[in-house]
């Protein structure tokens, strides 16, 4: 008898190994225009209450920060809580934690498309929206911090009066370059992905004001398969070249701290550790977002339980490396043997003025996401809600502890003070998030928030091969290759 | 007064989901046209071996943007900050430019305070390349335009919702009226439509 010339049944051989069905990336096989329908829809109904409800607060308090910023200019910036040697104080603190939260859009949008994560077509539009929104909210503390904002032109590539040209070799100035090229990509990077989807907008308009702003936008998309080529390739391209620019954005933050002599920032630690403290806080932030977002709009088919679970393994997993940075960090000032730096540590964490804010640090960032090594925990809404909401405050303490508490207790005690933020401070930075909350609802109101051309893309049936008949997971048919490689060698021997 | 004057602008073909397109884009190929496209709600894998697409010259363009970004930002930093240009015999360029080194920081104010400006050089050449990878793109699928014949046709909306169509332009050689129809319905195209343009 011929083993090797017939294929070998499963009734022959009930030892063979079992291939489970990936689980779908759109749930209840939902067809391409229930996709287009659902997600239009959000845009072309009207608002639900809720809407409303979070609109008109975020509105206030974006008045609010307007007020805080023109009080700002107009008395002087006496009325911010820094003082020497705490000139770095909130505004900074503010700055790096906005502009961390924006780290996951890119990622989920970039890397997450180079390594083939499929599932990210669901997440990135909101997820990359949030980016550019952060990144505006950061971008508005270091203007305001030079103090006289009018003179913030004087960090753009232009001589001043006198022919002096800005210092490139200073990290504040990388920086300038670091966050105004990794806004600008990200736009780029956002417009080119919603170009379809507001083709499909456009063409579901009555003719109108409404249908002219979307089709100009829209650029004239047709779909057809030779732009396509062009669109996929300027697509990855976009992806490859963010995937380093994410990386060396939070890089250059950090060089800001790292780059300098000051005991406590002084670590070559900093760059991997500013970056997946940044990822870690961005996929927190989306999280806060897109579960409600989801609930409202009713999107549980698009962004599933497969979504949330994935992002909050990413979390734990960043979130883990954060605590590996949080004790290296320690380990290597009692290491070096350099005094200021030991000394600094244990200011922070054992005996000086803000130690609280350490223990927030450590417990928001490193014990809460530990949860999550429970697939319960990363299935129950309220739960990954509040882990997300320990890790959004977790790492603005996180900005603190590195910035006010160094600068707080400096290498000379005599020069030692407390930061002690003041009312325009608190109010500035509550304002910040009514901005980002407004235009991550004007998004919701105006853009679609899935990008439908990708979710059609990753469905079963677009691919040209699909066999409608195979709709039931796996075929006997499908394992035979499979099988015929991976024959166990007793069965072989029996069969032989 | 509107004129009734109209032209051909080509055949357009339903298929009912991407198999079947991908399938008919072969046939059409294997025909011999030239001139003709498929349009769908999404990118379809493969598609572009059906159809005999080239590579996208794309990735040439954006390389040579991200040069041009690392090349500018290394000349506007040597030329404000440094004495490079004067060392290497083209001093004229910094006269041109009035500029003078910037002494800071206890760095060399000649080539070898290069280390300091690689980041600045990065970041450039990141958004060079982003930049050319935009504007590249438009340039090679010709958009954004206000207008296209295809958007005189009912059905063609579709195509950004659940709709799979070729369309076989007139300006193809093999064109006929009636050939092309014919060969249209022969591999399974469904509500076949004369495209007309206005002129």
């Amino acid at each position: 008898m011929e083993a090797t010339a017939t294929a070998p049944t499963t009734a022959s051989r009930p030892d063979a190994p079992r291939i489970l069905d990936r689980e779908p990336l759109v749930l209840n096989h939902r067809s391409y225009s229930w996709i287009t329908n659902r997600i239009c829809g959000i845009v072309e109904n009207k608002q639900p209450a809720l809407w409303w409800l979070l609109f008109i607060p975020s509105v206030i308090l974006t008045g609010v920060t307007a007020f805080c910023f023109t009080y700002l200019i107009s008395t002087g910036v006496g009325v911010w809580g820094q003082k020497q040697p705490v000139a770095w104080a909130w505004d900074i603190t503010n700055f790096v934690f906005w502009i961390g939260i924006g780290h996951a859009g890119t990622l989920i949008s970039a890397i997450l498309f180079l390594t083939r994560q499929k599932w990210r077509t669901s997440v990135n539009r909101a997820a990359e929206a949030m980016t550019l929104f952060a990144v505006m909210c950061a971008g508005l503390f270091p203007a305001f911090h030079v103090g006289r904002v009018w003179m913030v032109w004087f960090l753009a590539p232009i001589p001043n009066a006198n022919a002096i040209w800005q210092n490139f070799k200073s990290p504040l100035l990388w920086d300038v370059f670091a966050v105004s090229t990794y806004f600008t990509v990200s736009v780029i990077f956002w417009f080119i992905g919603l170009v379809p989807d507001l083709a499909t907008l456009r063409d579901r308009c009555k003719p109108g004001l409404k249908k002219m702003l979307y089709g100009m936008f829209a650029l004239g998309w047709r779909g057809g398969n030779r732009h396509w080529s062009h669109y996929e390739t300027a697509y990855m391209l976009l992806a490859a070249l963010s995937t380093p620019l994410v990386l060396s954005v939070h890089s250059v933050v950090s060089f800001d701290f790292a780059t300098s002599v000051v005991p406590g920032w002084h670590t070559t630690i900093f760059p991997p550790y500013f970056v997946a403290g940044a990822i870690f806080g961005g996929f927190a932030m989306v999280l806060t977002l897109m579960i409600p977002a989801r609930k409202i709009y009713g999107l549980q088919d698009l962004i599933t339980a497969k979504h949330i679970d994935n992002m909050a393994k990413i979390i734990l997993l960043t979130g883990t490396i954060v605590g590996y940075a949080y004790s290296m960090e320690f380990f290597m000032a009692y290491y070096s043997g350099n005094k200021f730096e030991l000394q600094t540590f244990q200011l922070r964490a054992l005996y000086g003025p803000s130690t609280w804010y350490y223990y927030c640090m450590f417990g928001f960032n490193v014990f809460a996401p530990q949860v999550f090594w429970f697939r319960w925990a990363r299935h129950n809404l309220w739960a990954v809600m509040l882990v997300c909401m320990c890790v959004n405050a977790g790492m603005w303490y996180e900005r603190y502890v590195i910035i006010v508490t160094t600068l707080e207790r400096h290498l000379t005690p005599g020069s030692w003070r407390t930061f002690e933020a003041t009312w325009v401070d608190n109010w500035t930075f509550i304002g910040t998030f009514g901005l980002f909350m407004m235009l991550f609802l004007l998004f919701l109101r105006f853009l679609p928030v899935i990008a439908i051309g990708e979710v059609k893309g990753v469905l079963p049936q677009s691919d040209p091969h699909y066999n409608p008949d195979r709709e039931k997971g796996i075929q006997e048919e499908d394992l035979m290759d499979y099988r015929d490689r991976h024959v166990p060698k007793a069965a072989a021997e029996a069969t032989a | 007064m509107s004129t009734t004057l109209k032209r051909v602008h080509g055949y357009l073909a339903e298929f009912d989901n991407p198999q079947d397109l991908y399938h008919a884009a072969e046939k059409v190929s294997e025909a011999g046209y030239q001139r003709w496209d498929v349009h769908s709600p999404f990118p379809i894998h493969g598609m572009d071996t059906a159809m005999k697409n080239p590579r996208s010259k794309l990735p040439w363009l954006v390389f040579f943007g991200g040069m041009a970004g690392t090349a500018t930002a290394f000349t506007l930093q040597t030329l404000t900050q440094t004495t490079f240009w004067g060392d290497i015999g083209l001093g004229f360029i910094e006269r041109l430019a009035e500029t003078y080194p910037t002494v800071v920081q206890a760095k060399p104010t000649d080539f070898f305070t290069i280390p300091a400006f690689f980041p600045v050089m990065f970041e450039l050449t990141i958004l060079f390349a982003a930049f050319t990878t935009l504007f590249g793109l438009l340039g090679l699928i010709g958009l954004p335009r206000l207008n296209h014949p295809l958007f005189a046709s009912k059905q063609f909306p579709k195509f950004s919702d659940d709709g799979f169509f070729v369309c076989i332009e007139a300006r193809d050689a093999k064109f006929t009226q009636e050939g092309t129809k014919s060969f249209l319905q022969e591999i399974g195209g469904k509500n076949i439509e004369l495209v007309e343009d206005e002129i």
